[in-house]
């Protein structure tokens, strides 16, 4: 029934090879943007059938071996597939997010050097995400882990010529490789710790059905669970390793918005879900990643506030949002958590290629002016709103649906989020708080784009302004359809509280995904309780924090444009924090580059869990360090080689012969 | 008289060492084909090498599920032996593929570096098909002979010189050790034969606690440790690997590693397996330290080069662990290891033999900035190799660590393993660095357009395809490595 | 009486005599002889146990030794000339290039 199943990742795997090895011979734009679009179509399309079957099947969960790939005493690891309705929804929205920025990425990268390059990397990469997603045990999971991993350095490298960029690539390079550490630390961990209790097992099925064996919140399991959340930390970019999601904007905007946008950065929160039989057996590693997820959350929300390059306002958006799916994770909302990312998936891809059709825009008009001032500069922006009318209408929807206005399809999802924040048997009010507040500073920041981009009067230098054009109808296109998800991709998942007044409208998300979760919730008794009435209150609330936030966004960047220099001149070293990131970034450096003040620092960093990037460079300096002296035993004098070998010698036998 | 004659005969089993036989005899012909041959004139002298390793390896293999003995008990070719053979006449063969343009370019096109390496393959064959200590240690010389000649064999090159006369000096006094080591054993047991040891082991108990025979276990262990390059008998490895011609490099981090390998496992497991307690507590400490010294050693390195060199003593440690395991899963696991171990490092060897220029100065981090822009297949086959190193899945470097550290697991061992995890993520630092630097760093100004050489790039592409192969679908060779064994 | 622990000990003394210089001595000519008293005593040993166990093994052995010695020792002085012709001194202790 499933046998082809490795249609799916197969497809993009040929449009890469084709690509990359006859990309360059090939030449013509429109024939390599073609192969690359039909490649992932083609797997959008067998993706569709295999959901539609899904759906009608009784039998919700269907693992399919390609071919063996080790065997080790009792361990059997196999290329294997597996299919089940998280990973159905996973692998549509990725193939339907890929094909449609593949297909805008033929307009927006036109004329591009290494274009057959851009092409062969994003259906590679789209090969690795169709594998982590559709791996049917953990190893595989871990070659498509790896897989994007590389694509997504590659990708934010594109334009190697930059330093920013090429240094960008390094820093996600870098700090992935701790998470990936992690990730097959944790991996080792269980296989062991299955492996004593008689199951030798790394294939996900397994690992859900006897998690049990495993000592219910103990140590180990602890451990195990923080270990893959390390993981996704990296990969996801969560306090502490987020910083090389802002840099990694460097890449070509199609990239932000399907790899550190939409599919990629997720793949911790899919990790998560994956295995949320085995988080869940561990509430202190939830509680962690509630209280990590709730703060970075709020963290990016802030840095956000003060932005004024328009991918970056969007990249700590993400950052921000991953927080939100997180927070999902960390109190047993799993449903929840999957229905954000597929609804942020939506309408943040539609922002993100939005904010690559003004940039485009932008680009275009100082092209023809011979200026070079920065495209991306939302100061230099402003009422673009009648020259790029499609552009603003998707960009619109999207952040309404962002700042959970009602019925648009971020309302649902978040607003889910932080019911359970507050009343799941995990949760807590200052979950909520963190994540209401989170909430307010999104709609604030993402309206202030919004206003300062498409309203008010045009800042464009006169010489450029008359010159920004409409994206052509292959970039608007993506635009509009992904708009029209961001607005009602929502309703799949219509809470039953507001569900039974409409004609008792299902809860679709949470009937299709019930065989994965609902077992584990029952089991450890997750669930979120409370009234109705409460509900709706809490509804309420957070319909009014968004309303909040921008109508604040509206009276200092629409009514009142002199406002926030007033506040800025009122509170200028906080703003310029803000402005600053927090000066994250400028403490990593002063780490690394004074290790003078290592000590203190040392010390400084075991009590504050904020920094523990800081912690991984101390690390990375002392193994360093240790090597560097240990190098200099290395004398190159004979003699001191002859001698080690005869103290070898001398101690193995004065240990074993003597004793 | 004749009666004489005809015991002799009767052992006489030229079955039992046909490959080396083949390859000593092609050998001899070499040399005699250089003396005629007009000087500067090697790429023929190198045919015939590939030729005879070639027609080796096919009575080798012909050998299959037919264990040969004969000569006493001195030699025996089971699938043991044509495994390590295999895995010898692999590595002398990507070697000979690589060597001919770099010869030239580094100006000595000379024929008898071909003999050499065919010679030294010799060795390195009668080591893993010994069942002899004598057989163990003729081939162990025949090996190592060869090899100080071609680590010093750029002769007006100090630092040719300088590679070659530390290993000889260092090779030579651990052979002292080495054979202390036999003749202690050889006083306790009665015999210098494999089986008969560990026949008398078995037989007396008490004998395996007998001092004498464990200071004869170490000293000998250390003989074939120093081969190896075991932490602390490894400090030889950096200076001579970087010294000597890249080729020979290449070779000797596969194929004498490889050959040590064999005889020490045969040596432990047939004749000394009565003293399991001791040496694989031993090992275990010397695994460890041989993984960190290795790894935290290469951290600093800027030459790529010596950077390889101590990751080979890193890997070496690796492959000590599957040894330390001592069942099922380890030990072939090692078998497999020499083999996938084999094919990256001499194919990322190989692109360093592309990438240099004359003299070499150039095979540093910087030297690759740019790389992957400037010659992007290339770099890719390279990542390929570096990614197996690391031991990221899918790759040879990957399966072959992951059955060693389940070996380890198996046998109860998870300290070790989890220090070899540990290690390897360690080693990711360095390798990664390199391939930082091949994509994200700018190239330099003068980067020069690197000529494919034929014989080079082959070997890379088979290396890399090997690499794959035994990544994705390890199970094959794993299984012969299990029928080499059991 | 002499008994074969006085071989046993004798020989011992020469390797160990052997191995103090290796790591002593500067000239590399003179630290391969040093390696090559390692050799004999190990010869030593090998023949009397070889007489003692009244077992021909040992001696066969030895003659190996001295055949793979002979040709050891003639791979290493034409590496110890090439080495002088380039640098006109075999001091053991200016071998230092390779370092590090």
């Amino acid at each position: 029934m499933y046998d082809k199943l490795w249609l799916i990742p197969l497809f993009p795997f040929v449009g890469f090879l084709i690509n990359g090895l006859l990309g360059k011979k090939i030449k013509n734009e429109k024939v390599i943007g073609a192969i690359g679009t039909l490649a992932i179509f083609s797997s959008f399309v067998v993706s569709c059938k295999y959901f539609l079957q899904l759906l009608e099947d009784s039998n919700k969960v269907h693992e399919v071996v390609v071919t063996s790939w080790m065997s080790v005493g009792q361990l059997q690891v196999d290329w294997g597939l597996l299919l089940d309705p998280l990973s159905a929804l996973m692998i549509m929205n990725v193939t339907g997010l890929a094909t449609l920025i593949t297909f805008y990425s033929i307009g927006y990268m036109h004329g591009e050097e290494g274009y057959f390059r851009f092409f062969s990397y994003l259906n590679l990469f789209s090969f690795a995400m169709l594998m982590l997603v559709l791996g049917s045990n953990a190893l595989v999971m871990f070659v498509g882990w790896e897989g994007v991993g590389l694509c997504s350095y590659l990708l934010i490298g594109y334009y190697y010529e930059k330093k920013s960029a090429s240094d960008a690539g390094k820093k996600a390079f870098v700090v992935n490789r701790v998470g990936d550490f992690g990730f097959l630390l944790g991996l080792f961990l269980l296989f062991w710790s299955l492996g004593q209790k008689g199951v030798w097992t790394i294939r996900f099925t397994e690992i859900a059905a006897n998690a049990h064996l495993l000592e219910n919140g103990g140590l180990i399991v602890t451990i195990i669970t923080l270990c893959f959340f390390l993981g996704a930390t990296g990969k996801s970019a969560q306090i502490p390793l987020y910083t090389w999601l802002p840099d990694a904007m460097e890449g070509p905007t199609p990239v932000s918005a399907l790899i550190h946008a939409a599919t990629m950065v997720t793949a911790g929160v899919y990790m998560i879900a994956r295995m949320n039989g085995l988080f869940a057996m561990a509430p202190d590693t939830m509680m962690v990643i509630a209280i990590v997820g709730g703060a970075t959350a709020l963290f990016a929300a802030t840095i956000g506030l003060a932005q004024n390059d328009i991918k970056r306002v969007l990249a700590y958006s993400t950052v921000s949002q991953l927080g939100y799916m997180f927070l999902a994770m960390g109190v047993g909302a799993f449903t929840a958590g999957i229905f954000h990312l597929l609804t942020h998936a939506f309408f943040k891809a539609c922002l993100f290629l939005g904010s690559g059709s003004v940039i485009h825009g932008m680009h275009h008009a100082y092209h023809h002016a011979h200026l070079d001032d920065d495209p991306q500069d939302m100061r230099n922006m402003g009422g673009l709103r009648k020259k790029m009318p499609i552009t603003f209408y998707t960009f619109l929807f999207s952040t309404l649906a962002i700042s959970g206005i009602p019925f648009f399809s971020a309302f649902f999802s978040k607003d889910e989020i932080l019911w359970w924040s507050l009343s799941s048997t995990r949760g807590h009010w200052a979950l909520w708080l963190m994540g209401a507040l989170a909430a307010l500073m999104t709609a604030f920041y993402m309206f202030r784009l919004v206003f300062m981009t498409f309203f008010g009067e045009q800042k464009t230098d006169a010489r450029a302004k008359d010159h920004i054009p409409e994206s052509p109808l292959v970039i608007t296109l993506p635009l509009m359809i992904l708009a029209a998800l961001a607005t009602f991709g929502g309703l799949m998942g219509v809470p039953h509280v507001l569900g039974q007044y409409i004609g008792h409208f299902p809860n679709a998300i949470e009937n299709f995904l019930a065989p994965i979760f609902e077992h584990t919730q029952h089991l450890h008794h997750i669930e979120a309780h409370g009234a109705a009435a409460t509900e709706f209150t809490f509804m309420g609330i957070s319909v009014g924090i968004a309303v909040v936030g921008i109508g604040l966004a509206w009276l200092m960047y629409c009514k009142k444009p002199q406002l926030p220099g007033l506040i800025v001149a009122k509170f200028p070293a906080l703003h310029r924090a803000i402005y600053n990131k927090w000066y994250i970034d400028e403490f990593y450096d002063a780490m690394v580059v004074n290790p003078t003040k290592k000590l203190g620092t040392t010390l400084w960093l075991i009590f504050d869990v904020r920094l523990v990037d800081g912690l991984v460079n101390g690390v990375a300096w002392v193994v360093k360090g240790s090597g560097r002296a240990l190098r200099y035993t290395q004398t190159g004098y004979t003699h001191n080689y002859a001698m080690s070998m005869v103290a070898g010698v001398v101690a193995i036998i004065a240990i074993y012969v003597f004793n | 008289m004749e009666n004489l004659v005809q015991t002799a005969m009767q052992n006489v089993n030229f079955a039992a060492i046909m490959p080396s036989l083949v390859l000593a005899c092609f050998g001899m012909v070499l040399l005699l084909i250089n003396a005629f041959s007009r000087r500067g004139a090697t790429a023929h002298v190198a045919l015939i090498s590939l030729v005879a390793l070639l027609t080796s390896g096919y009575t080798a293999v012909m050998g299959w599920n037919n264990p040969q003995a004969g000569f006493a008990g001195h030699a025996v070719l089971d699938n043991y032996a044509i495994f390590f053979t295999i895995i010898f006449l692999i590595a002398a063969g990507l070697t000979i593929l690589m060597s001919d343009s770099y010869l030239k370019r580094e100006g000595y096109p000379v024929g008898e570096y071909y003999t050499l390496i065919v010679f030294s393959t010799v060795g390195a064959m009668l080591m893993a098909s010994g069942t002899d200590l004598m057989t163990i240690f003729l081939g162990l010389e025949v090996l190592s002979v060869s090899l100080y000649v071609l680590a010093g064999f750029f002769r007006g090159q100090l630092r040719s010189n300088e590679a070659g006369l530390k290993y000889f000096l260092l090779g030579a006094f651990s052979t002292g050790f080495l054979l202390y080591g036999m003749a202690l054993i050889y006083g306790v047991s009665g015999t210098t034969n494999l089986v008969d040891i560990g026949a008398f082991f078995a037989a007396s108990p008490a004998a395996a606690t007998n001092p004498v025979a464990i200071a004869g276990m170490l000293l000998m262990s250390t003989g074939f440790l120093f081969k190896i390059a075991i932490a602390p008998f490894h400090m030889w490895a950096p200076d001579v690997y970087e010294g000597s011609p890249t080729p020979i490099t290449a070779f000797m981090s596969a194929g004498p590693k490889a050959a040590a390998f064999a005889a020490l496992l045969r040596i432990f497991l047939v004749s000394l397996g009565s003293m399991e307690g001791t040496w694989s507590s031993m090992l275990w400490v010397l695994a460890v330290l041989t993984m960190i010294t290795g790894n935290f050693l290469a951290l600093n390195q800027d030459n790529l080069k010596r950077m390889l060199a101590y990751s080979s003593i890193a890997h070496a440690g690796y492959a000590l662990v599957g040894l330390v395991a001592a069942n099922e899963i380890g030990i072939s696991g090692v078998l497999f290891y020499m083999l996938a171990y084999t094919f990256m490092n001499i194919g990322a060897f190989a692109v360093l033999v592309l990438v240099g220029k004359q003299g070499e100065e150039n095979l540093t981090l910087q030297g690759f900035a740019g790389f992957g822009y400037k010659r992007p297949l290339l770099a890719v086959l390279m990542t390929i190799c570096l990614f197996s190193l690391m031991g990221i899945p899918p790759s040879a470097g990957f399966s072959g660590k992951f059955f060693i550290f389940a070996g380890a697991l198996d046998a109860g061992y998870v300290w070790l393993a989890i220090l070899g995890v540990l290690n390897s993520a360690v080693s990711l630092y360095y390798y990664l660095r390199v391939m930082v630097f091949m994509y994200f760093k700018d190239p330099e100004e003068d980067f020069e357009w690197i000529q494919l050489k034929p014989g080079a790039t082959i070997c890379i592409v088979l290396s890399v395809i090997a690499v794959l192969y035994m990544g994705i679908v390890p199970s094959g060779v794993m299984s012969l490595a299990r029928q080499a064994l059991f | 009486m002499i008994t074969i622990t006085h071989y046993m000990v004798l020989s011992a003394i020469l390797f160990s005599m052997g191995t103090v210089g290796v790591l002593t001595r500067r000239n590399a000519i003179v630290v391969f002889m040093c390696v090559e008293l390692m050799l004999n005593s190990v010869n030593l040993t090998f023949i009397a146990l070889s007489s003692h166990l009244g077992n021909m093994d040992g001696q066969i052995f030895v003659f190996f030794i001295m055949t793979v010695a002979a040709a050891e020792a003639a791979v290493g002085l034409a590496l110890m000339i090439a080495y002088f012709r380039n640098r006109e001194s075999i001091d053991v202790e200016e071998f230092s290039l390779l370092k590090w």
